[in-house]
Protein backbone atom coordinates (compact mmCIF):
# COMPACT_ATOMS: atom_id res chain seq x y z
CA UNK A 1 0.00 0.00 0.00
CA UNK A 2 1.22 3.55 -1.01
CA UNK A 3 -0.48 7.16 0.09
CA UNK A 4 -1.10 9.73 -2.11
CA UNK A 5 -1.44 13.41 -1.90
CA UNK A 6 -4.61 14.42 -4.33
CA UNK A 7 -4.22 18.17 -4.01
CA UNK A 8 -7.38 20.45 -5.62
CA UNK A 9 -6.26 23.83 -6.67
CA UNK A 10 -8.09 26.87 -6.29
CA UNK A 11 -5.63 28.83 -8.43
CA UNK A 12 -1.69 27.61 -10.01
CA UNK A 13 -3.87 24.07 -11.31
CA UNK A 14 -4.20 24.37 -15.74
CA UNK A 15 -7.91 25.11 -15.99
CA UNK A 16 -10.84 22.99 -15.94
CA UNK A 17 -13.03 21.74 -19.03
CA UNK A 18 -16.17 23.34 -17.50
CA UNK A 19 -14.22 26.21 -16.33
CA UNK A 20 -16.79 28.61 -14.06
CA UNK A 21 -16.24 30.10 -11.01
CA UNK A 22 -18.34 28.38 -8.18
CA UNK A 23 -20.06 31.43 -7.30
CA UNK A 24 -21.99 31.63 -10.49
CA UNK A 25 -23.47 28.09 -10.33
CA UNK A 26 -26.69 27.53 -8.94
CA UNK A 27 -26.95 26.59 -5.25
CA UNK A 28 -28.60 23.18 -6.40
CA UNK A 29 -25.55 22.84 -8.68
CA UNK A 30 -23.47 23.79 -5.54
CA UNK A 31 -25.12 21.34 -2.85
CA UNK A 32 -24.67 18.26 -5.96
CA UNK A 33 -21.07 19.17 -6.15
CA UNK A 34 -20.65 19.27 -2.22
CA UNK A 35 -22.42 15.49 -2.16
CA UNK A 36 -20.45 14.26 -4.59
CA UNK A 37 -17.17 14.80 -2.77
CA UNK A 38 -18.47 13.86 0.55
CA UNK A 39 -20.30 10.57 -1.22
CA UNK A 40 -16.54 9.61 -3.03
CA UNK A 41 -15.12 9.95 0.73
CA UNK A 42 -17.68 7.86 2.38
CA UNK A 43 -16.89 5.48 -0.79
CA UNK A 44 -13.24 5.41 0.07
CA UNK A 45 -13.67 4.98 3.79
CA UNK A 46 -15.92 1.75 3.06
CA UNK A 47 -12.96 0.22 0.39
CA UNK A 48 -10.98 1.26 3.27
CA UNK A 49 -8.72 3.99 1.41
CA UNK A 50 -9.19 6.77 3.22
CA UNK A 51 -6.72 8.04 5.51
CA UNK A 52 -8.12 12.10 5.91
CA UNK A 53 -9.48 14.98 3.89
CA UNK A 54 -9.69 18.80 4.55
CA UNK A 55 -10.95 21.95 2.73
CA UNK A 56 -8.73 24.86 3.36
CA UNK A 57 -9.85 28.66 3.24
CA UNK A 58 -8.58 30.74 0.18
CA UNK A 59 -7.01 33.38 2.43
CA UNK A 60 -3.29 32.66 2.58
CA UNK A 61 -0.29 34.26 3.05
CA UNK A 62 3.68 34.02 2.57
CA UNK A 63 5.27 34.22 5.75
CA UNK A 64 9.10 34.97 5.71
CA UNK A 65 11.58 35.35 8.64
CA UNK A 66 13.08 38.94 8.85
CA UNK A 67 15.80 38.84 10.77
CA UNK A 68 16.55 38.55 14.88
CA UNK A 69 13.94 40.67 16.46
CA UNK A 70 11.70 41.68 14.23
CA UNK A 71 8.37 40.26 13.03
CA UNK A 72 8.09 37.99 10.28
CA UNK A 73 7.01 39.54 7.01
CA UNK A 74 3.67 38.36 5.43
CA UNK A 75 3.56 38.71 1.54
CA UNK A 76 0.94 41.63 1.88
CA UNK A 77 -2.49 41.93 0.29
CA UNK A 78 -1.28 40.70 -3.36
CA UNK A 79 -2.32 36.70 -2.21
CA UNK A 80 -4.12 36.32 -5.60
CA UNK A 81 -1.00 36.02 -7.42
CA UNK A 82 0.10 33.01 -6.00
CA UNK A 83 -1.06 28.65 -6.55
CA UNK A 84 -3.79 28.48 -4.20
CA UNK A 85 -4.72 24.82 -2.81
CA UNK A 86 -8.53 24.68 -2.01
CA UNK A 87 -7.79 21.11 0.04
CA UNK A 88 -6.98 18.02 -0.09
CA UNK A 89 -7.29 13.98 0.32
CA UNK A 90 -4.75 11.68 1.17
CA UNK A 91 -5.47 8.03 -0.05
CA UNK A 92 -3.71 4.60 0.66
CA UNK A 93 -4.02 2.50 -2.01
CA UNK A 94 -2.51 -0.77 -3.68
CA UNK A 95 -0.88 1.40 -6.32
CA UNK A 96 -0.01 4.24 -9.15
CA UNK A 97 -2.71 3.09 -10.90
CA UNK A 98 -5.43 3.03 -8.51
CA UNK A 99 -4.57 6.30 -6.97
CA UNK A 100 -5.02 8.15 -10.61
CA UNK A 101 -8.06 6.11 -11.14
CA UNK A 102 -9.68 7.80 -7.94
CA UNK A 103 -7.93 10.87 -8.99
CA UNK A 104 -9.70 11.11 -12.02
CA UNK A 105 -13.32 10.20 -10.43
CA UNK A 106 -12.83 12.69 -8.25
CA UNK A 107 -12.42 15.22 -10.96
CA UNK A 108 -15.47 14.45 -12.59
CA UNK A 109 -17.03 16.00 -9.77
CA UNK A 110 -20.26 18.04 -10.92
CA UNK A 111 -20.30 21.75 -11.66
CA UNK A 112 -22.21 24.42 -13.74
CA UNK A 113 -25.08 23.05 -15.32
CA UNK A 114 -24.74 19.65 -13.76
CA UNK A 115 -21.85 19.06 -15.71
CA UNK A 116 -18.18 17.61 -15.18
CA UNK A 117 -15.87 19.90 -14.12
CA UNK A 118 -12.66 17.91 -15.69
CA UNK A 119 -11.03 20.09 -12.96
CA UNK A 120 -6.93 18.84 -13.10
CA UNK A 121 -6.02 17.33 -9.59
CA UNK A 122 -2.46 16.70 -8.31
CA UNK A 123 -2.03 13.39 -7.15
CA UNK A 124 1.38 13.39 -5.40
CA UNK A 125 3.27 10.15 -3.91
CA UNK A 126 3.93 10.20 0.06
CA UNK A 127 7.95 9.22 1.11
CA UNK A 128 7.98 6.45 2.79
CA UNK A 129 9.73 4.46 5.24
CA UNK A 130 12.68 2.40 3.62
CA UNK A 131 11.35 -1.08 3.46
CA UNK A 132 13.43 -3.59 5.89
CA UNK A 133 14.86 -4.90 2.70
CA UNK A 134 17.33 -3.04 0.65
CA UNK A 135 20.63 -4.03 0.50
CA UNK B 1 -4.70 -13.26 33.19
CA UNK B 2 -1.76 -13.64 30.57
CA UNK B 3 -2.95 -11.70 28.13
CA UNK B 4 0.65 -12.80 25.89
CA UNK B 5 -1.51 -16.52 26.57
CA UNK B 6 -4.94 -15.70 25.33
CA UNK B 7 -2.93 -13.68 22.42
CA UNK B 8 -1.20 -16.74 21.20
CA UNK B 9 -4.24 -18.54 21.77
CA UNK B 10 -6.70 -17.03 19.97
CA UNK B 11 -5.91 -17.28 16.24
CA UNK B 12 -5.96 -21.18 16.95
CA UNK B 13 -9.33 -20.86 18.35
CA UNK B 14 -10.80 -18.85 15.34
CA UNK B 15 -9.39 -21.61 13.11
CA UNK B 16 -11.36 -24.20 14.59
CA UNK B 17 -14.45 -22.33 14.24
CA UNK B 18 -13.72 -21.33 11.05
CA UNK B 19 -13.24 -24.62 9.63
CA UNK B 20 -16.26 -26.24 11.41
CA UNK B 21 -17.73 -23.94 9.17
CA UNK B 22 -18.80 -20.61 11.25
CA UNK B 23 -18.94 -17.59 8.93
CA UNK B 24 -15.58 -15.70 9.37
CA UNK B 25 -17.27 -12.67 11.14
CA UNK B 26 -19.41 -14.42 13.24
CA UNK B 27 -16.44 -16.98 14.32
CA UNK B 28 -14.45 -13.67 15.27
CA UNK B 29 -17.35 -12.06 17.37
CA UNK B 30 -17.95 -15.23 18.93
CA UNK B 31 -14.48 -15.56 19.79
CA UNK B 32 -14.33 -11.92 21.44
CA UNK B 33 -16.96 -13.44 23.92
CA UNK B 34 -14.67 -16.44 24.63
CA UNK B 35 -11.98 -13.77 25.38
CA UNK B 36 -13.61 -11.57 27.54
CA UNK B 37 -15.79 -14.39 29.66
CA UNK B 38 -12.16 -15.56 29.45
CA UNK B 39 -11.00 -12.68 31.72
CA UNK B 40 -13.79 -12.41 33.77
CA UNK B 41 -14.17 -16.36 34.90
CA UNK B 42 -10.28 -17.39 34.80
CA UNK B 43 -8.84 -15.58 37.78
CA UNK B 44 -10.92 -17.38 40.20
CA UNK B 45 -11.42 -20.33 38.22
CA UNK B 46 -8.43 -21.17 35.97
CA UNK B 47 -9.08 -23.95 33.25
CA UNK B 48 -6.82 -27.23 32.62
CA UNK B 49 -6.56 -27.09 29.05
CA UNK B 50 -7.10 -22.99 27.99
CA UNK B 51 -7.68 -23.42 24.73
CA UNK B 52 -10.17 -26.06 24.83
CA UNK B 53 -12.49 -23.86 27.28
CA UNK B 54 -12.21 -21.22 24.22
CA UNK B 55 -13.04 -23.20 21.54
CA UNK B 56 -16.35 -24.67 23.99
CA UNK B 57 -17.57 -21.09 24.97
CA UNK B 58 -16.54 -20.00 21.29
CA UNK B 59 -18.86 -22.71 19.60
CA UNK B 60 -21.98 -22.47 22.23
CA UNK B 61 -21.68 -18.33 21.78
CA UNK B 62 -21.11 -19.16 17.76
CA UNK B 63 -24.64 -21.69 17.92
CA UNK B 64 -26.27 -19.32 20.10
CA UNK B 65 -26.03 -16.12 18.10
CA UNK B 66 -26.63 -18.50 14.95
CA UNK B 67 -29.82 -19.82 16.54
CA UNK B 68 -31.23 -16.52 17.63
CA UNK B 69 -31.00 -15.43 14.04
CA UNK B 70 -34.20 -16.75 12.70
CA UNK B 71 -33.28 -16.16 8.70
CA UNK B 72 -30.58 -18.59 9.00
CA UNK B 73 -31.93 -21.60 10.43
CA UNK B 74 -30.90 -23.28 7.30
CA UNK B 75 -27.71 -22.40 8.44
CA UNK B 76 -28.64 -23.90 12.06
CA UNK B 77 -29.40 -27.09 11.07
CA UNK B 78 -26.12 -27.33 8.74
CA UNK B 79 -24.00 -26.22 11.93
CA UNK B 80 -26.09 -28.67 13.93
CA UNK B 81 -24.88 -31.59 11.95
CA UNK B 82 -21.51 -30.36 12.79
CA UNK B 83 -19.96 -32.62 15.75
CA UNK B 84 -19.68 -30.67 18.59
CA UNK B 85 -16.40 -30.68 20.03
CA UNK B 86 -12.88 -31.92 19.76
CA UNK B 87 -10.85 -30.82 16.73
CA UNK B 88 -9.87 -33.07 14.05
CA UNK B 89 -6.77 -34.37 15.16
CA UNK B 90 -5.26 -34.58 11.21
CA UNK B 91 -6.08 -31.14 10.06
CA UNK B 92 -4.14 -28.08 11.56
CA UNK B 93 -6.46 -25.60 11.88
CA UNK B 94 -4.11 -22.57 11.88
CA UNK B 95 -2.45 -23.56 8.83
CA UNK B 96 -5.67 -22.99 7.25
CA UNK B 97 -5.99 -19.80 8.56
CA UNK B 98 -2.82 -18.43 6.91
CA UNK B 99 -3.98 -19.94 3.45
CA UNK B 100 -7.84 -18.15 4.53
CA UNK B 101 -5.91 -14.88 4.99
CA UNK B 102 -3.80 -15.40 2.04
CA UNK B 103 -7.11 -16.02 -0.80
CA UNK B 104 -6.44 -15.23 -4.05
CA UNK B 105 -9.08 -13.17 -4.03
CA UNK B 106 -8.05 -10.15 -1.59
CA UNK B 107 -5.91 -7.49 -2.42
CA UNK B 108 -2.52 -7.54 -0.82
CA UNK B 109 -3.55 -4.64 1.42
CA UNK B 110 -6.41 -6.75 2.34
CA UNK B 111 -4.85 -10.01 2.94
CA UNK B 112 -1.87 -8.47 4.95
CA UNK B 113 -4.64 -6.68 7.27
CA UNK B 114 -6.66 -10.16 7.55
CA UNK B 115 -3.03 -12.33 8.06
CA UNK B 116 -2.30 -9.56 10.93
CA UNK B 117 -5.60 -9.93 12.67
CA UNK B 118 -6.84 -13.52 12.61
CA UNK B 119 -3.31 -15.04 12.41
CA UNK B 120 -1.28 -12.40 14.10
CA UNK B 121 -4.43 -11.65 16.75
CA UNK B 122 -3.53 -8.28 16.42
CA UNK B 123 -6.17 -5.48 17.22
CA UNK B 124 -7.56 -3.06 14.32
CA UNK B 125 -6.08 -0.18 16.37
CA UNK B 126 -2.55 -2.07 16.23
CA UNK B 127 -2.46 -2.98 12.71
CA UNK B 128 -3.89 0.99 11.83
CA UNK B 129 -1.47 2.69 13.84
CA UNK B 130 1.83 0.39 11.87
CA UNK B 131 0.52 1.55 8.49
CA UNK B 132 -0.37 5.04 9.44
CA UNK B 133 -3.95 4.98 8.34
CA UNK B 134 -7.51 5.70 10.78
CA UNK B 135 -8.73 3.00 12.68
CA UNK B 136 -12.11 3.12 10.83
CA UNK B 137 -10.04 2.80 7.89
CA UNK B 138 -8.63 -0.33 8.86
CA UNK B 139 -11.44 -1.59 10.35
CA UNK B 140 -13.08 -1.46 6.73
CA UNK B 141 -9.98 -3.10 5.26
CA UNK B 142 -10.96 -5.92 7.54
CA UNK B 143 -14.40 -6.20 7.47
CA UNK B 144 -14.43 -6.16 3.91
CA UNK B 145 -11.44 -8.58 3.97
CA UNK B 146 -13.72 -11.06 6.18
CA UNK B 147 -16.90 -10.30 3.69
CA UNK B 148 -14.60 -11.54 0.60
CA UNK B 149 -13.72 -14.64 2.45
CA UNK B 150 -16.43 -15.76 3.97
CA UNK B 151 -17.78 -18.86 2.78
CA UNK B 152 -14.78 -19.83 1.75
CA UNK B 153 -14.00 -23.75 2.71
CA UNK B 154 -11.06 -25.19 2.56
CA UNK B 155 -10.97 -28.60 1.32
CA UNK B 156 -7.74 -28.91 -0.04
CA UNK B 157 -4.15 -27.26 1.10
CA UNK B 158 -4.07 -23.35 -0.58
CA UNK B 159 -0.82 -21.49 -2.22
CA UNK B 160 2.35 -21.54 0.00
CA UNK B 161 3.61 -19.05 -2.55
CA UNK B 162 0.14 -16.63 -1.74
CA UNK B 163 0.76 -16.84 2.49
CA UNK B 164 4.64 -16.31 1.69
CA UNK B 165 3.99 -13.57 -0.01
CA UNK B 166 1.71 -11.74 2.16
CA UNK B 167 4.12 -12.06 4.90
CA UNK B 168 6.88 -10.68 2.88
CA UNK B 169 4.85 -7.83 2.40
CA UNK B 170 4.32 -7.32 6.55
CA UNK B 171 8.06 -7.85 6.59
CA UNK B 172 8.96 -5.19 4.42
CA UNK B 173 7.04 -2.46 6.03
CA UNK B 174 9.50 -0.46 7.61
CA UNK B 175 7.07 1.70 10.07
CA UNK B 176 7.28 0.54 13.32
CA UNK B 177 4.67 1.84 16.24
CA UNK B 178 3.80 0.22 19.06
CA UNK B 179 3.90 -3.44 16.48
CA UNK B 180 6.63 -4.14 14.93
CA UNK B 181 5.97 -5.56 12.04
CA UNK B 182 9.29 -7.01 11.07
CA UNK B 183 9.47 -8.76 14.60
CA UNK B 184 5.82 -9.61 13.56
CA UNK B 185 6.44 -11.20 10.19
CA UNK B 186 9.18 -13.48 11.58
CA UNK B 187 6.94 -14.78 14.26
CA UNK B 188 4.42 -15.61 12.27
CA UNK B 189 6.87 -16.90 9.60
CA UNK B 190 8.09 -19.33 12.73
CA UNK B 191 4.55 -20.65 13.22
CA UNK B 192 4.48 -21.21 9.77
CA UNK B 193 7.41 -23.07 9.25
CA UNK B 194 6.79 -25.34 11.89
CA UNK B 195 3.46 -26.54 10.40
CA UNK B 196 4.29 -26.87 6.87
CA UNK B 197 7.61 -29.00 5.31
CA UNK B 198 8.40 -26.30 2.27
CA UNK B 199 11.93 -25.06 1.80
CA UNK B 200 10.60 -21.96 0.38
CA UNK B 201 8.99 -21.59 4.07
CA UNK B 202 12.44 -21.88 5.40
CA UNK B 203 14.26 -20.06 2.79
CA UNK B 204 11.84 -16.52 3.63
CA UNK B 205 12.24 -17.15 7.69
CA UNK B 206 16.25 -17.09 6.69
CA UNK B 207 16.19 -14.27 4.69
CA UNK B 208 14.06 -12.13 7.68
CA UNK B 209 16.38 -13.24 9.97
CA UNK B 210 19.59 -12.21 8.46
CA UNK B 211 18.09 -9.33 7.23
CA UNK B 212 16.57 -8.31 10.79
CA UNK B 213 20.24 -9.13 12.48
CA UNK B 214 21.64 -6.44 10.68
CA UNK B 215 18.58 -3.61 11.26
CA UNK B 216 20.72 -2.14 14.40
CA UNK B 217 23.57 -1.13 12.22
CA UNK B 218 21.47 -0.23 9.81
CA UNK B 219 20.74 3.44 10.84
CA UNK B 220 22.20 5.79 12.34
CA UNK B 221 20.71 7.70 15.93
CA UNK B 222 19.25 10.82 13.81
CA UNK B 223 17.22 7.92 11.12
CA UNK B 224 19.69 8.62 8.35
CA UNK B 225 20.39 5.07 6.60
CA UNK B 226 24.23 3.54 6.67
CA UNK B 227 25.31 1.64 3.92
CA UNK B 228 26.41 -1.71 4.16
CA UNK B 229 29.58 -1.45 3.63
CA UNK B 230 30.13 1.13 6.77
CA UNK B 231 27.81 -0.58 8.83
CA UNK B 232 29.52 -1.57 12.31
CA UNK B 233 29.10 -5.65 12.21
CA UNK B 234 29.93 -5.62 15.72
CA UNK B 235 25.97 -4.44 16.33
CA UNK B 236 24.61 -7.45 13.74
CA UNK B 237 22.71 -9.97 16.07
CA UNK B 238 24.87 -12.88 15.57
CA UNK B 239 22.60 -15.40 16.74
CA UNK B 240 19.87 -14.54 14.50
CA UNK B 241 22.33 -14.58 11.96
CA UNK B 242 23.54 -18.34 12.85
CA UNK B 243 19.81 -19.40 13.25
CA UNK B 244 18.57 -17.67 9.55
CA UNK B 245 22.06 -19.51 8.07
CA UNK B 246 21.45 -22.83 9.42
CA UNK B 247 18.02 -22.75 8.33
CA UNK B 248 18.91 -21.70 4.94
CA UNK B 249 21.53 -24.61 4.55
CA UNK B 250 19.27 -27.05 5.37
CA UNK B 251 16.89 -25.48 3.02
CA UNK B 252 19.55 -25.57 0.35
CA UNK B 253 20.40 -29.01 1.16
CA UNK B 254 16.55 -30.40 -0.10
CA UNK B 255 17.74 -29.11 -3.46
CA UNK B 256 14.47 -27.53 -4.10
CA UNK B 257 16.08 -24.01 -5.12
CA UNK B 258 13.16 -20.47 -4.76
CA UNK B 259 13.76 -17.16 -5.06
CA UNK B 260 13.12 -16.66 -1.29
CA UNK B 261 16.45 -19.41 -1.02
CA UNK B 262 18.20 -17.79 -2.95
CA UNK B 263 17.81 -13.73 -1.60
CA UNK B 264 18.68 -15.32 1.54
CA UNK B 265 22.13 -16.84 0.56
CA UNK B 266 22.95 -13.43 -0.94
CA UNK B 267 21.95 -12.02 2.67
CA UNK B 268 24.31 -14.86 4.69
CA UNK B 269 27.22 -13.74 2.29
CA UNK B 270 27.09 -10.44 3.42
CA UNK B 271 26.49 -11.91 6.87
CA UNK B 272 29.44 -14.01 6.95
CA UNK B 273 31.96 -11.25 5.50
CA UNK B 274 34.02 -10.14 8.85
CA UNK B 275 34.42 -6.93 6.94
CA UNK B 276 33.19 -5.14 3.36
CA UNK B 277 36.06 -5.94 1.80
CA UNK B 278 35.97 -9.52 2.29
CA UNK B 279 32.68 -9.92 0.99
CA UNK B 280 32.42 -12.92 -1.27
CA UNK B 281 31.29 -10.82 -4.30
CA UNK B 282 32.06 -13.72 -6.77
CA UNK B 283 29.54 -15.93 -4.96
CA UNK B 284 27.10 -13.19 -4.43
CA UNK B 285 26.90 -12.88 -8.38
CA UNK B 286 26.28 -16.09 -8.92
CA UNK B 287 23.20 -16.11 -6.29
CA UNK B 288 21.92 -13.38 -8.59
CA UNK B 289 22.37 -15.21 -11.67
CA UNK B 290 19.67 -17.94 -10.42
CA UNK B 291 18.01 -15.22 -8.76
CA UNK B 292 17.67 -14.00 -12.31
CA UNK B 293 17.18 -17.23 -13.66
CA UNK B 294 14.26 -17.80 -11.06
CA UNK B 295 12.23 -14.49 -11.55
CA UNK B 296 13.36 -12.62 -14.67
CA UNK B 297 12.65 -9.25 -11.96
CA UNK B 298 14.43 -6.13 -13.41
CA UNK B 299 15.22 -5.51 -9.38
CA UNK B 300 17.44 -8.44 -9.50
CA UNK B 301 19.20 -7.71 -12.29
CA UNK B 302 19.83 -4.18 -10.74
CA UNK B 303 21.34 -5.73 -8.06
CA UNK B 304 23.09 -7.68 -10.20
CA UNK B 305 24.84 -5.47 -11.42
CA UNK B 306 26.32 -3.61 -8.36
CA UNK B 307 27.19 -7.49 -7.29
CA UNK B 308 29.28 -7.30 -10.87
CA UNK B 309 30.82 -3.77 -10.24
CA UNK B 310 32.19 -5.04 -6.54
CA UNK B 311 33.80 -8.31 -8.18
CA UNK B 312 34.53 -7.10 -11.67
CA UNK B 313 35.39 -3.69 -11.19
CA UNK B 314 33.27 -0.70 -11.62
CA UNK B 315 33.27 -0.89 -15.53
CA UNK B 316 32.12 -3.84 -15.47
CA UNK B 317 29.05 -2.99 -13.47
CA UNK B 318 28.23 -0.11 -15.40
CA UNK B 319 28.15 -2.63 -18.59
CA UNK B 320 25.77 -4.82 -17.07
CA UNK B 321 23.91 -1.53 -15.54
CA UNK B 322 24.14 -0.32 -19.49
CA UNK B 323 21.81 -3.26 -20.27
CA UNK B 324 18.48 -2.31 -17.80
CA UNK B 325 16.19 0.09 -18.57
CA UNK B 326 17.39 3.78 -16.74
CA UNK B 327 13.59 4.38 -15.47
CA UNK B 328 13.63 1.57 -13.14
CA UNK B 329 14.02 2.69 -9.57
CA UNK B 330 16.78 3.23 -7.98
CA UNK B 331 19.07 2.50 -11.32
CA UNK B 332 20.29 6.33 -11.47
CA UNK B 333 21.48 5.62 -7.77
CA UNK B 334 23.53 2.54 -8.85
CA UNK B 335 24.72 4.24 -11.40
CA UNK B 336 25.87 6.97 -9.43
CA UNK B 337 27.59 5.23 -7.13
CA UNK B 338 29.31 2.89 -9.84
CA UNK B 339 30.69 6.36 -11.15
CA UNK B 340 32.05 7.08 -8.08
CA UNK B 341 34.20 3.97 -7.71
CA UNK B 342 35.37 4.74 -11.06
CA UNK B 343 36.57 7.68 -10.33
CA UNK B 344 34.29 9.92 -12.34
CA UNK B 345 33.30 12.43 -9.54
CA UNK B 346 30.97 15.36 -11.78
CA UNK B 347 28.73 12.35 -13.23
CA UNK B 348 28.53 10.61 -10.32
CA UNK B 349 27.42 14.18 -8.14
CA UNK B 350 24.56 14.64 -11.37
CA UNK B 351 23.82 11.24 -11.14
CA UNK B 352 23.27 11.13 -7.03
CA UNK B 353 21.01 14.29 -7.45
CA UNK B 354 18.98 12.70 -10.06
CA UNK B 355 18.45 9.32 -7.66
CA UNK B 356 17.59 11.42 -4.80
CA UNK B 357 14.83 13.13 -6.54
CA UNK B 358 13.13 10.20 -7.91
CA UNK B 359 13.53 8.12 -4.25
CA UNK B 360 10.64 6.90 -2.73
CA UNK B 361 11.49 7.24 0.96
CA UNK B 362 12.91 9.97 3.27
CA UNK B 363 16.03 8.58 4.74
CA UNK B 364 16.84 7.62 1.00
CA UNK B 365 16.42 10.49 -0.33
CA UNK B 366 18.53 12.47 2.68
CA UNK B 367 21.19 9.78 2.18
CA UNK B 368 21.74 10.62 -1.88
CA UNK B 369 21.50 14.04 -1.62
CA UNK B 370 24.35 13.80 0.61
CA UNK B 371 26.20 11.83 -1.42
CA UNK B 372 25.80 14.43 -4.35
CA UNK B 373 26.42 17.22 -2.03
CA UNK B 374 29.40 15.73 -0.52
CA UNK B 375 30.96 15.30 -4.20
CA UNK B 376 29.75 18.81 -5.09
CA UNK B 377 31.72 20.02 -2.43
CA UNK B 378 35.15 18.23 -2.95
CA UNK B 379 34.82 19.58 -6.60
CA UNK B 380 34.36 23.00 -5.44
CA UNK B 381 37.27 22.96 -3.00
Amino acid sequence: MAKYLLLKHYRGAPAAVNDVPMDRWTPEEVSAHMQYMSDFAVRLEGTGEFVDGQALAPEGAWVRYDGEGRPPVTDGPFAETKDLIAGWMVIDVDSYERAVELAGELSAAPGAGGKPIHEWLEVRPFLTAPPTITE
Amino acid sequence: MDESLLRSLTPGVLAVLVRRGADFAAAEDAVQDALVEAVRVWPADPPRDAKGWLVTVAWRRFLDATRADAARRRREDLVDEEPASGPAPAVDDTLQLYFLCAHPSLTPASAVALTLRAVGGLTTRQIARAYLVPEATMAQRISRAKRTVSGVRFDRPGDVATVLRVLYLVFNEGYSGDVDLATEAIRLTRQLAARVDHPEVAGLLALMLLHHARRAARTAPDGSLVPLAEQDRGRWDTRAIAEGVGILQAALARDRLGEFQAQAAVAALHADAPTAEETDWVQIVEWYDELARLTDSPVVRLNRAVAVGEADGPRAGLAALAALDDSLPRHAAVAAYLHERDGDLVTAARLYAEAARKASSLAERDHLTRRAARLNARGCR
